[in-house]
Protein backbone atom coordinates (compact mmCIF):
# COMPACT_ATOMS: atom_id res chain seq x y z
CA UNK A 1 0.00 0.00 0.00
CA UNK A 2 2.66 2.38 0.48
CA UNK A 3 4.72 1.60 -2.36
CA UNK A 4 1.12 2.66 -4.22
CA UNK A 5 1.30 5.89 -1.67
CA UNK A 6 4.69 7.46 -3.32
CA UNK A 7 3.80 6.99 -6.85
CA UNK A 8 0.62 8.33 -5.78
CA UNK A 9 2.49 11.55 -3.77
CA UNK A 10 5.55 11.59 -5.54
CA UNK A 11 4.61 13.54 -8.77
CA UNK A 12 3.05 16.07 -6.68
CA UNK A 13 6.26 17.99 -5.94
CA UNK A 14 9.27 16.45 -5.38
CA UNK A 15 8.88 14.78 -9.08
CA UNK A 16 6.40 16.80 -10.51
CA UNK A 17 6.22 16.18 -14.39
CA UNK A 18 5.40 19.89 -15.36
CA UNK A 19 8.34 22.00 -13.06
CA UNK A 20 11.12 19.10 -12.68
CA UNK A 21 10.87 17.08 -15.37
CA UNK A 22 9.56 19.47 -18.25
CA UNK A 23 7.06 17.84 -19.80
CA UNK A 24 3.48 18.29 -20.78
CA UNK A 25 3.25 22.36 -20.82
CA UNK A 26 2.41 22.88 -24.05
CA UNK A 27 -1.14 21.89 -24.48
CA UNK A 28 -2.21 23.32 -21.30
CA UNK A 29 -0.79 27.20 -20.35
CA UNK A 30 -3.44 28.59 -23.22
CA UNK A 31 -6.52 27.80 -21.32
CA UNK A 32 -5.38 28.79 -18.06
CA UNK A 33 -6.86 32.71 -18.68
CA UNK A 34 -9.65 31.36 -15.88
CA UNK A 35 -10.17 28.83 -13.79
CA UNK A 36 -13.40 26.68 -14.79
CA UNK A 37 -11.93 25.68 -18.01
CA UNK A 38 -8.44 25.22 -16.54
CA UNK A 39 -10.50 22.91 -14.23
CA UNK A 40 -12.32 20.86 -17.19
CA UNK A 41 -8.73 20.22 -18.61
CA UNK A 42 -7.13 19.06 -15.42
CA UNK A 43 -10.02 16.73 -15.32
CA UNK A 44 -9.51 15.25 -18.73
CA UNK A 45 -5.82 15.15 -18.79
CA UNK A 46 -6.02 13.12 -15.21
CA UNK A 47 -8.53 10.96 -16.81
CA UNK A 48 -6.82 10.21 -19.80
CA UNK A 49 -3.36 9.99 -18.11
CA UNK A 50 -4.55 7.29 -15.71
CA UNK A 51 -6.66 4.92 -18.48
CA UNK A 52 -3.98 5.09 -20.87
CA UNK A 53 -1.86 4.07 -18.01
CA UNK A 54 -4.17 1.02 -17.27
CA UNK A 55 -5.05 0.13 -20.65
CA UNK A 56 -1.38 0.26 -22.39
CA UNK A 57 -0.20 -2.28 -18.48
CA UNK A 58 -2.80 -4.62 -19.72
CA UNK A 59 -1.66 -5.02 -22.96
CA UNK A 60 1.99 -4.63 -22.46
CA UNK A 61 3.05 -7.70 -23.55
CA UNK A 62 1.38 -7.68 -26.69
CA UNK A 63 2.37 -4.68 -27.89
CA UNK A 64 5.48 -5.54 -30.38
CA UNK A 65 8.29 -3.16 -29.01
CA UNK A 66 8.98 -1.79 -32.34
CA UNK A 67 5.83 -0.04 -33.16
CA UNK A 68 4.92 0.84 -29.68
CA UNK A 69 4.62 4.43 -30.10
CA UNK A 70 2.43 4.40 -32.76
CA UNK A 71 0.08 1.32 -30.43
CA UNK A 72 0.23 3.99 -27.85
CA UNK A 73 -0.75 6.81 -29.91
CA UNK A 74 -3.61 5.18 -30.77
CA UNK A 75 -5.25 4.01 -27.81
CA UNK A 76 -4.25 7.72 -26.21
CA UNK A 77 -6.57 9.38 -29.09
CA UNK A 78 -9.49 6.76 -28.63
CA UNK A 79 -9.42 8.22 -25.27
CA UNK A 80 -8.82 11.69 -25.99
CA UNK A 81 -11.72 11.55 -28.79
CA UNK A 82 -13.78 9.91 -25.50
CA UNK A 83 -12.97 12.49 -23.60
CA UNK A 84 -13.79 15.27 -26.18
CA UNK A 85 -17.40 13.58 -27.40
CA UNK A 86 -18.19 13.54 -23.45
CA UNK A 87 -17.54 17.19 -22.91
CA UNK A 88 -18.85 18.31 -26.10
CA UNK A 89 -22.38 16.18 -24.29
CA UNK A 90 -22.21 17.54 -21.27
CA UNK A 91 -20.14 21.15 -21.25
CA UNK A 92 -20.58 22.52 -24.38
CA UNK A 93 -20.11 26.10 -23.37
CA UNK A 94 -16.40 25.33 -21.39
CA UNK A 95 -15.41 22.54 -24.45
CA UNK A 96 -16.02 25.80 -27.13
CA UNK A 97 -13.48 27.64 -24.51
CA UNK A 98 -11.02 24.79 -24.89
CA UNK A 99 -11.65 24.43 -28.58
CA UNK A 100 -8.18 22.86 -29.98
CA UNK A 101 -6.44 21.84 -26.42
CA UNK A 102 -8.84 19.21 -25.50
CA UNK A 103 -7.74 17.29 -28.54
CA UNK A 104 -3.90 18.56 -27.82
CA UNK A 105 -3.93 16.27 -24.74
CA UNK A 106 -2.45 13.36 -27.26
CA UNK A 107 0.75 14.67 -28.12
CA UNK A 108 1.12 15.90 -23.91
CA UNK A 109 4.39 14.59 -23.18
CA UNK A 110 3.06 13.69 -20.06
CA UNK A 111 1.06 10.90 -21.00
CA UNK A 112 3.02 9.72 -23.52
CA UNK A 113 5.99 9.88 -21.34
CA UNK A 114 4.22 7.73 -18.38
CA UNK A 115 3.15 5.34 -21.11
CA UNK A 116 7.04 4.58 -22.11
CA UNK A 117 8.28 4.60 -18.83
CA UNK A 118 5.63 3.49 -16.00
CA UNK A 119 3.23 1.82 -17.74
CA UNK A 120 4.88 -0.47 -19.73
CA UNK A 121 7.04 -1.56 -16.98
CA UNK A 122 4.29 -1.99 -14.00
CA UNK A 123 1.02 -3.86 -13.49
CA UNK A 124 -2.07 -2.58 -14.24
CA UNK A 125 -3.56 -0.79 -10.79
CA UNK A 126 -0.10 0.94 -10.24
CA UNK A 127 -0.38 2.17 -13.97
CA UNK A 128 -3.48 3.70 -13.13
CA UNK A 129 -2.76 5.30 -9.80
CA UNK A 130 0.71 6.49 -11.83
CA UNK A 131 -0.82 8.17 -14.20
CA UNK A 132 -3.42 9.55 -11.40
CA UNK A 133 -0.70 10.72 -9.70
CA UNK A 134 0.96 12.83 -12.84
CA UNK A 135 -2.53 14.24 -14.02
CA UNK A 136 -2.96 15.35 -10.54
CA UNK A 137 1.08 16.70 -10.65
CA UNK A 138 0.14 18.66 -14.05
CA UNK A 139 -3.20 19.79 -12.73
CA UNK A 140 -1.90 21.82 -9.21
CA UNK A 141 0.35 23.63 -11.33
CA UNK A 142 -2.12 24.43 -14.27
CA UNK A 143 -4.69 25.26 -11.51
CA UNK A 144 -2.40 27.29 -9.36
CA UNK A 145 -1.21 29.74 -12.71
CA UNK A 146 -5.18 29.89 -13.73
CA UNK A 147 -5.96 30.73 -10.08
CA UNK A 148 -3.64 33.87 -9.96
CA UNK A 149 -4.33 34.93 -13.70
CA UNK A 150 -8.35 34.83 -13.20
CA UNK A 151 -8.32 36.38 -9.93
CA UNK A 152 -5.78 39.39 -10.81
CA UNK A 153 -6.72 39.48 -14.41
CA UNK A 154 -10.69 39.84 -14.23
CA UNK A 155 -10.62 40.34 -10.12
CA UNK A 156 -12.95 36.97 -10.44
CA UNK A 157 -13.01 32.93 -9.40
CA UNK A 158 -15.19 30.72 -11.44
CA UNK A 159 -16.41 34.16 -12.58
CA UNK A 160 -17.62 35.07 -9.03
CA UNK A 161 -16.24 38.22 -8.09
CA UNK A 162 -13.61 38.61 -5.74
CA UNK A 163 -12.22 41.61 -5.87
CA UNK A 164 -14.46 44.39 -6.62
CA UNK A 165 -13.23 45.94 -9.73
CA UNK A 166 -12.73 49.64 -10.23
CA UNK A 167 -14.86 49.99 -13.22
CA UNK A 168 -17.87 48.21 -11.26
CA UNK A 169 -17.22 51.17 -8.22
CA UNK A 170 -14.97 49.08 -6.40
CA UNK A 171 -10.80 49.30 -5.32
CA UNK A 172 -9.37 46.84 -7.47
CA UNK A 173 -7.69 48.34 -10.96
CA UNK A 174 -7.65 44.77 -13.47
CA UNK A 175 -4.12 43.77 -14.73
CA UNK A 176 -4.73 43.33 -18.32
CA UNK A 177 -1.24 41.90 -18.73
CA UNK A 178 -2.41 38.95 -16.50
CA UNK A 179 -4.74 37.60 -19.50
CA UNK A 180 -2.15 37.65 -22.19
CA UNK A 181 -0.25 34.51 -23.05
CA UNK A 182 3.69 36.04 -21.77
CA UNK A 183 2.20 36.35 -18.06
CA UNK A 184 1.86 32.64 -17.69
CA UNK A 185 5.21 32.11 -18.86
CA UNK A 186 6.29 34.55 -16.16
CA UNK A 187 3.85 32.51 -13.57
CA UNK A 188 5.73 29.56 -13.87
CA UNK A 189 8.90 30.73 -14.27
CA UNK A 190 8.76 32.32 -10.41
CA UNK A 191 6.75 28.98 -9.34
CA UNK A 192 9.75 26.82 -10.21
CA UNK A 193 12.13 29.00 -9.01
CA UNK A 194 10.13 28.70 -5.67
CA UNK A 195 9.56 25.21 -5.67
CA UNK A 196 13.21 24.65 -6.07
CA UNK A 197 14.30 27.74 -3.43
CA UNK A 198 12.10 25.45 -1.06
CA UNK A 199 13.07 21.36 -2.76
CA UNK A 200 17.22 22.51 -2.84
CA UNK A 201 17.90 19.12 -4.33
CA UNK A 202 15.92 20.49 -7.54
CA UNK A 203 18.39 23.33 -8.49
CA UNK A 204 20.07 22.29 -11.74
CA UNK A 205 23.80 22.82 -11.94
CA UNK A 206 25.31 25.66 -13.98
CA UNK A 207 26.70 24.87 -17.07
CA UNK A 208 29.55 27.31 -16.76
CA UNK A 209 31.15 28.14 -13.53
CA UNK A 210 31.73 31.73 -13.14
CA UNK A 211 35.39 32.04 -11.63
CA UNK A 212 35.54 34.77 -9.03
CA UNK A 213 38.84 36.26 -8.50
CA UNK A 214 39.95 37.94 -5.65
CA UNK A 215 40.67 41.89 -6.52
CA UNK A 216 44.37 40.97 -5.08
CA UNK A 217 44.77 37.83 -7.73
CA UNK A 218 44.75 40.40 -10.11
CA UNK A 219 48.18 41.51 -10.19
CA UNK B 1 -2.24 37.99 -52.92
CA UNK B 2 -2.47 40.08 -50.00
CA UNK B 3 -5.13 37.89 -48.31
CA UNK B 4 -2.57 35.19 -48.15
CA UNK B 5 0.99 37.60 -46.74
CA UNK B 6 -1.22 38.90 -43.89
CA UNK B 7 -2.28 35.23 -43.14
CA UNK B 8 1.63 34.22 -43.36
CA UNK B 9 2.10 36.97 -41.27
CA UNK B 10 -0.59 36.65 -38.30
CA UNK B 11 0.58 33.04 -38.52
CA UNK B 12 4.48 33.49 -37.96
CA UNK B 13 4.31 36.29 -35.91
CA UNK B 14 1.05 37.61 -34.40
CA UNK B 15 -0.76 33.67 -33.54
CA UNK B 16 3.11 32.56 -32.62
CA UNK B 17 2.53 28.95 -32.28
CA UNK B 18 5.04 28.44 -29.30
CA UNK B 19 4.52 32.10 -27.85
CA UNK B 20 0.81 33.07 -28.18
CA UNK B 21 -0.55 29.55 -28.00
CA UNK B 22 2.49 27.53 -25.84
CA UNK B 23 2.47 24.71 -28.53
CA UNK B 24 5.73 22.38 -28.90
CA UNK B 25 6.86 23.75 -25.15
CA UNK B 26 8.39 20.61 -24.04
CA UNK B 27 10.83 20.46 -27.21
CA UNK B 28 10.99 23.95 -27.52
CA UNK B 29 12.67 24.48 -24.12
CA UNK B 30 14.28 21.03 -24.60
CA UNK B 31 16.53 21.66 -28.03
CA UNK B 32 16.92 25.52 -26.87
CA UNK B 33 20.54 25.33 -25.33
CA UNK B 34 22.48 25.65 -28.49
CA UNK B 35 21.47 27.73 -31.96
CA UNK B 36 22.88 24.89 -34.24
CA UNK B 37 20.57 22.02 -33.30
CA UNK B 38 17.54 24.34 -32.84
CA UNK B 39 18.41 25.26 -36.66
CA UNK B 40 18.09 21.49 -37.30
CA UNK B 41 14.50 21.28 -35.40
CA UNK B 42 13.68 24.45 -37.17
CA UNK B 43 13.57 22.96 -40.63
CA UNK B 44 12.62 19.79 -39.61
CA UNK B 45 9.32 21.22 -38.23
CA UNK B 46 8.55 24.07 -41.12
CA UNK B 47 8.80 21.32 -43.80
CA UNK B 48 6.82 18.26 -41.83
CA UNK B 49 4.37 21.30 -41.25
CA UNK B 50 4.35 22.80 -44.95
CA UNK B 51 3.59 19.00 -45.82
CA UNK B 52 1.06 17.85 -42.83
CA UNK B 53 -1.80 20.85 -43.16
CA UNK B 54 -2.66 20.39 -46.21
CA UNK B 55 -2.63 16.54 -46.10
CA UNK B 56 -5.14 16.88 -42.96
CA UNK B 57 -6.89 19.37 -44.96
CA UNK B 58 -7.60 17.16 -47.70
CA UNK B 59 -8.45 14.22 -45.65
CA UNK B 60 -10.84 16.38 -43.61
CA UNK B 61 -12.38 17.74 -46.69
CA UNK B 62 -12.94 14.96 -48.36
CA UNK B 63 -13.19 12.05 -45.95
CA UNK B 64 -14.29 13.19 -42.62
CA UNK B 65 -16.06 16.06 -42.40
CA UNK B 66 -20.10 16.14 -42.21
CA UNK B 67 -21.02 15.37 -45.78
CA UNK B 68 -17.64 14.56 -47.24
CA UNK B 69 -18.30 11.20 -48.48
CA UNK B 70 -20.65 12.47 -50.80
CA UNK B 71 -18.46 11.34 -53.57
CA UNK B 72 -18.44 7.57 -52.83
CA UNK B 73 -22.16 7.96 -52.46
CA UNK B 74 -22.72 8.24 -48.40
CA UNK B 75 -23.77 12.01 -48.36
CA UNK B 76 -25.11 11.26 -44.94
CA UNK B 77 -22.13 10.30 -42.79
CA UNK B 78 -20.23 12.26 -40.52
CA UNK B 79 -16.81 11.02 -39.44
CA UNK B 80 -15.69 14.18 -37.70
CA UNK B 81 -15.11 12.03 -34.47
CA UNK B 82 -12.73 9.93 -35.84
CA UNK B 83 -10.62 13.06 -36.71
CA UNK B 84 -7.69 13.23 -33.71
CA UNK B 85 -6.73 9.65 -34.94
CA UNK B 86 -6.50 10.29 -38.49
CA UNK B 87 -4.46 13.49 -38.18
CA UNK B 88 -2.23 11.72 -35.80
CA UNK B 89 -1.52 9.07 -37.69
CA UNK B 90 -1.19 11.23 -40.97
CA UNK B 91 1.36 12.93 -39.22
CA UNK B 92 3.32 9.63 -37.71
CA UNK B 93 3.12 8.34 -41.21
CA UNK B 94 4.63 11.65 -42.96
CA UNK B 95 7.31 12.01 -40.55
CA UNK B 96 8.31 8.12 -40.72
CA UNK B 97 8.25 8.68 -44.52
CA UNK B 98 10.45 12.18 -45.13
CA UNK B 99 12.49 10.45 -42.70
CA UNK B 100 12.85 7.50 -44.71
CA UNK B 101 13.24 9.53 -48.00
CA UNK B 102 15.98 11.55 -46.67
CA UNK B 103 18.26 8.77 -45.59
CA UNK B 104 18.20 7.71 -49.11
CA UNK B 105 18.05 10.43 -50.86
CA UNK B 106 19.98 13.07 -48.25
CA UNK B 107 21.92 11.61 -46.20
CA UNK B 108 23.69 14.62 -44.51
CA UNK B 109 20.15 16.51 -44.13
CA UNK B 110 19.19 13.31 -42.26
CA UNK B 111 22.12 12.90 -40.33
CA UNK B 112 21.88 16.15 -39.18
CA UNK B 113 18.29 16.55 -38.03
CA UNK B 114 19.02 12.66 -36.25
CA UNK B 115 16.60 12.37 -33.76
CA UNK B 116 14.78 15.26 -33.79
CA UNK B 117 12.96 13.75 -36.74
CA UNK B 118 11.19 11.20 -34.86
CA UNK B 119 10.28 13.24 -31.84
CA UNK B 120 8.20 16.09 -33.86
CA UNK B 121 5.86 13.44 -34.15
CA UNK B 122 4.81 14.21 -30.84
CA UNK B 123 5.26 17.57 -31.08
CA UNK B 124 2.08 19.41 -30.23
CA UNK B 125 2.50 22.53 -32.53
CA UNK B 126 2.24 19.93 -35.28
CA UNK B 127 -0.80 18.82 -34.23
CA UNK B 128 -2.46 22.18 -33.30
CA UNK B 129 -1.45 23.27 -36.41
CA UNK B 130 -3.89 20.93 -37.93
CA UNK B 131 -6.39 21.21 -35.39
CA UNK B 132 -6.35 24.99 -36.03
CA UNK B 133 -6.92 24.51 -39.86
CA UNK B 134 -10.13 22.68 -38.94
CA UNK B 135 -11.09 25.20 -36.41
CA UNK B 136 -10.57 28.42 -38.62
CA UNK B 137 -12.14 26.26 -41.82
CA UNK B 138 -9.07 27.01 -44.06
CA UNK B 139 -9.13 26.04 -47.78
CA UNK B 140 -5.93 24.56 -49.46
CA UNK B 141 -4.33 27.43 -50.13
CA UNK B 142 -4.76 29.30 -47.12
CA UNK B 143 -3.51 26.20 -45.32
CA UNK B 144 -0.49 25.69 -47.23
CA UNK B 145 0.00 29.34 -46.37
CA UNK B 146 -0.97 28.61 -42.96
CA UNK B 147 1.33 25.78 -42.71
CA UNK B 148 4.66 27.34 -43.79
CA UNK B 149 3.32 30.70 -41.25
CA UNK B 150 3.25 28.34 -38.41
CA UNK B 151 6.25 26.44 -39.04
CA UNK B 152 7.98 29.51 -39.49
CA UNK B 153 6.97 31.18 -36.65
CA UNK B 154 7.54 28.12 -34.11
CA UNK B 155 11.04 28.31 -36.15
CA UNK B 156 12.24 31.58 -35.56
CA UNK B 157 11.29 31.64 -32.20
CA UNK B 158 13.24 28.34 -31.58
CA UNK B 159 16.61 29.62 -32.74
CA UNK B 160 16.11 33.16 -31.44
CA UNK B 161 15.60 31.24 -27.87
CA UNK B 162 18.76 29.01 -28.58
CA UNK B 163 20.87 32.34 -29.24
CA UNK B 164 19.32 33.95 -26.16
CA UNK B 165 20.50 31.02 -23.93
CA UNK B 166 23.93 30.35 -25.68
CA UNK B 167 24.82 34.07 -23.97
CA UNK B 168 23.34 33.37 -20.92
CA UNK B 169 25.32 30.37 -19.76
CA UNK B 170 27.48 33.04 -18.97
CA UNK B 171 25.39 35.05 -16.26
CA UNK B 172 25.12 34.89 -12.88
CA UNK B 173 21.62 33.56 -12.27
CA UNK B 174 20.06 32.71 -8.59
CA UNK B 175 20.28 29.27 -7.92
CA UNK B 176 16.39 28.27 -7.92
CA UNK B 177 15.84 29.78 -10.84
CA UNK B 178 19.13 28.14 -13.32
CA UNK B 179 17.88 26.59 -15.80
CA UNK B 180 14.31 25.79 -17.02
CA UNK B 181 12.89 28.67 -14.32
CA UNK B 182 15.24 31.58 -16.40
CA UNK B 183 14.34 30.64 -20.05
CA UNK B 184 10.33 30.42 -18.91
CA UNK B 185 11.12 33.95 -17.99
CA UNK B 186 13.08 34.98 -21.35
CA UNK B 187 10.12 32.93 -22.95
CA UNK B 188 7.53 35.10 -21.40
CA UNK B 189 9.33 38.46 -22.54
CA UNK B 190 9.88 37.22 -26.08
CA UNK B 191 6.30 36.71 -26.04
CA UNK B 192 5.91 40.17 -24.51
CA UNK B 193 7.81 41.63 -27.90
CA UNK B 194 6.16 39.58 -30.13
CA UNK B 195 2.96 40.78 -28.88
CA UNK B 196 4.03 44.31 -30.80
CA UNK B 197 3.17 42.58 -33.73
CA UNK B 198 -0.12 42.57 -33.54
CA UNK B 199 -0.50 45.32 -34.82
CA UNK B 200 0.40 44.73 -38.43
Amino acid sequence: MSEARTVLIDPLVDNNPVTLQMLGICSALAVTTSLLPALLMCVALTSVAALAGAAISALRHRIPNNIRIIVHMTIIASLVILVDQLLKAYAFETSKQLSVFVGLIITNCIVLGRAEAFAMKNGVVMSFIDGLGNGLGYSIILIAVATLRELFGAGTLLGYPVFELASSGGWYEANGLMLLPPSAFFIIGLLIWGIRTWRKQQVEKPEYQIHEVHRTEVF
Amino acid sequence: MEAYASLFVQAAFVENLALAFFLGMCTFLAVSKRVETAIGLGLAVIVIQVITVPVNHLIFRFLLADGALAWAGLPDVDLSFLGLVSYIGVIAALVQILEMTLDRFVPKLYNALGIFLPLITVNCAILGGTLFMVERQYNLPESVVYGVGSGAGWAIALIALAGIREKLKYSDVPDGLQGLGIAFIIVGLMSLSFMGFSGI
